[in-house]
């Protein structure tokens, strides 16, 4: 029996009169490492915005239908966005870590939760700083400027700084997109480490990083949720024939 | 044809530039020439540390403690009102306001940086001056106080647009990292935006203590002009760049008093030269970066 951590159900946004996502239904699985592939501007970038509203940032964004984080509706009237970010984190596609120094990266949403003493906020950012792997790496220069990471480097301490805050869900829309092999290799390994505890949603456009990490994988197109299943089965026996076509490469 | 055209255009620029860099060093050198031998009279101590500003006594003192002092006060004055009047409307301009309201806030506040400051001298006399006199019960309305509103208004344009500028540079991926980790909006901007536009902010704020410091017709007019260590905010002062106005017509070329006059400038242009120095410093290190 798995547990459902997100699950949408009639959800349709509109930007303006774009009608960007078409009824879409979808559960996302606890601890587990759900995939979104599709070609470019299929709203899987939008769908995954969803998930912690920054879509609001949006002028003239238009939402129905439902999204249930555990057993909150997070577009509920009285949902409190701000806590609702703070439990669901994200990773964006270049690393963007704040020109601060890496401790107070890490720090940062503690920070203004306010709910930690000094004590407490070192260990926690040093048990983030290790989650994400990147402790070994920097230990000995925790007061130095984040910009000085290399970029794989930067995109882990944006990880590190979406852990802190504990959140249930993560994330990573194309979180290597920008990187070299290498770095991708240690995001794709970590990811796998992580769903340990937290569930991870991940937007890829590299098809066989979703077919390498995720459990499940939903194939979005032109705003639909064409295809959603088991990566194993999606990769070999997909359901729908545009499913096949985007796999192998007709089309994408 | 066409390269000879080329080669002139090129050789016109560089004449030009190279102008305007002779006639800086022409300003500095005579500006020292004329200064330093002052110092062979009145000690670099005595001028820059005692107070007695007599110029025209028959045993002259040259103590220009409380000019440099006088312009310290209002600078300062000045930055006190010009700096959160300043950054508060950048704040709202960049971060706050809807796109239309910014197409007409902007430009509105700019505005003020095209009134030439015998205008602010003007409205200063006029208007603020009595009622500052009548609202604190004071002989009189020309202080350090008065100087201070009207130069901070005056450095508002500068500050407001130099640092809008730097939050609006600052990408929208910060902004988004800042939400994303669950920032109210105020939050987001204070905890991530503003320190992300630091350097420019802090440029902008050099640059207007360069301009309030260096200001001359405003202090002339509203400062109240007596040569003395202000005991509070509303004592009278006579800043440096007052002195050399007000007193240059009185001088004879070339004697003590003469040269005094261009010492102060000295202690003007060493100060502004150092504050240009540092944001200069300032903006390369975020280029660097």
């Amino acid at each position: 029996m798995v547990n459902t951590r997100i699950s949408t159900s009639g959800l349709n946004l509109w930007f303006g009169k774009n009608h960007v996502l078409q009824d879409v239904n979808l559960s996302v699985h606890e601890k587990k490492v759900t995939a979104m592939i599709g070609p470019s501007g299929c709203g899987k970038s939008t769908l995954l915005r969803c998930f912690n509203r920054m879509n609001d940032l949006i002028p003239e964004t238009r939402i129905e239908g439902t999204i249930m984080l555990g057993e909150q509706d997070i577009y509920a009237p009285k949902a409190d966005v701000t806590r609702i970010r703070a439990k669901v984190g994200m990773v964006f596609q270049k690393p963007n870590p704040f020109p601060k120094s890496i401790f107070n990266n890490v720090a940062y949403g503690l920070v203004i939760q306010g709910k930690y003493s000094k004590c407490d906020l070192h260990g926690r950012v040093e048990e983030s700083l290790k989650a994400a792997w990147l402790w070994d790496e920097v230990k000995d220069r925790l007061h130095s400027s984040a910009m000085s990471l290399s970029g794989g480097q930067q995109q882990r301490l944006c990880i590190a700084r979406a852990l802190a805050n504990s959140p249930e869900v993560l994330l990573l829309d194309e979180p290597t997109s920008a990187l070299d092999p290498q770095s991708t290799a240690k995001i794709e390994e970590l990811c796998l480490e992580l769903k340990k505890s937290v569930s991870i949603l991940i937007v890829t456009h590299n098809i066989a990083q979703a077919g390498r990490i995720s459990d499940y994988t939903a194939f979005m197109y032109l705003g639909q949720m064409v295809e959603f299943g088991k990566t194993d089965q999606v990769f070999t026996v997909p359901n729908d024939k545009r499913t096949e076509e985007y796999l192998t490469g007709v089309f994408g | 044809m066409k390269s000879f055209k080329e080669k002139s255009f090129q050789s016109i620029t560089y004449i030009t530039s190279l102008f305007t860099i002779v006639i800086l060093m022409g300003i500095i050198y005579s500006l020292f020439r004329e200064g330093l031998p002052l110092f062979k009279t009145v000690s670099v101590k005595e001028f820059l540390f005692t107070q007695n500003w007599y110029p025209t006594h028959s045993e002259p003192e040259f103590g220009a403690w409380a000019l440099i002092a006088g312009s310290f006060y209002v600078t300062l004055g000045a930055l006190l009102i010009g700096v959160p009047l300043g950054l508060g409307s950048a704040i709202f301009v960049s971060e706050v306001a809807s796109p239309k309201l910014k197409e007409i806030a902007k430009p509105v506040i700019e505005l003020l940086a095209g009134i030439p400051s015998v205008v602010y001298g003007l409205f200063g006399m006029a208007f603020l001056a009595p009622l500052i006199r009548q609202w604190f019960n004071l002989n009189t309305g020309l202080n350090v106080f008065s100087a201070s509103v009207i130069l901070g208004v005056m450095i508002v344009p500068i500050i407001a647009s130099m640092s809008e500028d730097a939050l609006s540079n600052v990408p929208k991926s910060i902004r988004e990292a800042a939400l994303a980790l669950g920032s109210t909006k105020v939050e987001c901007i204070f905890r991530a935006v503003i320190p992300s536009a630091k350097s420019g902010i802090i440029g902008s704020i050099l640059l207007g203590f360069g301009r309030a410091i260096g200001e001359t017709m405003v202090v002339l007019m509203v400062a109240g002009g007596s040569a003395q260590i202000p005991k509070g905010i509303f004592s009278s002062v006579r800043p440096m760049t007052s002195t050399i106005a007000a007193e240059m017509g009185e001088t004879v070329m070339g004697d003590l008093h003469y040269q005094s006059l261009f010492a102060l400038a000295m202690v003007l242009f060493i100060i502004t030269f150092v504050t240009n120095l540092i944001t200069e410093l300032v903006f390369l290190k975020r280029s660097f970066r």
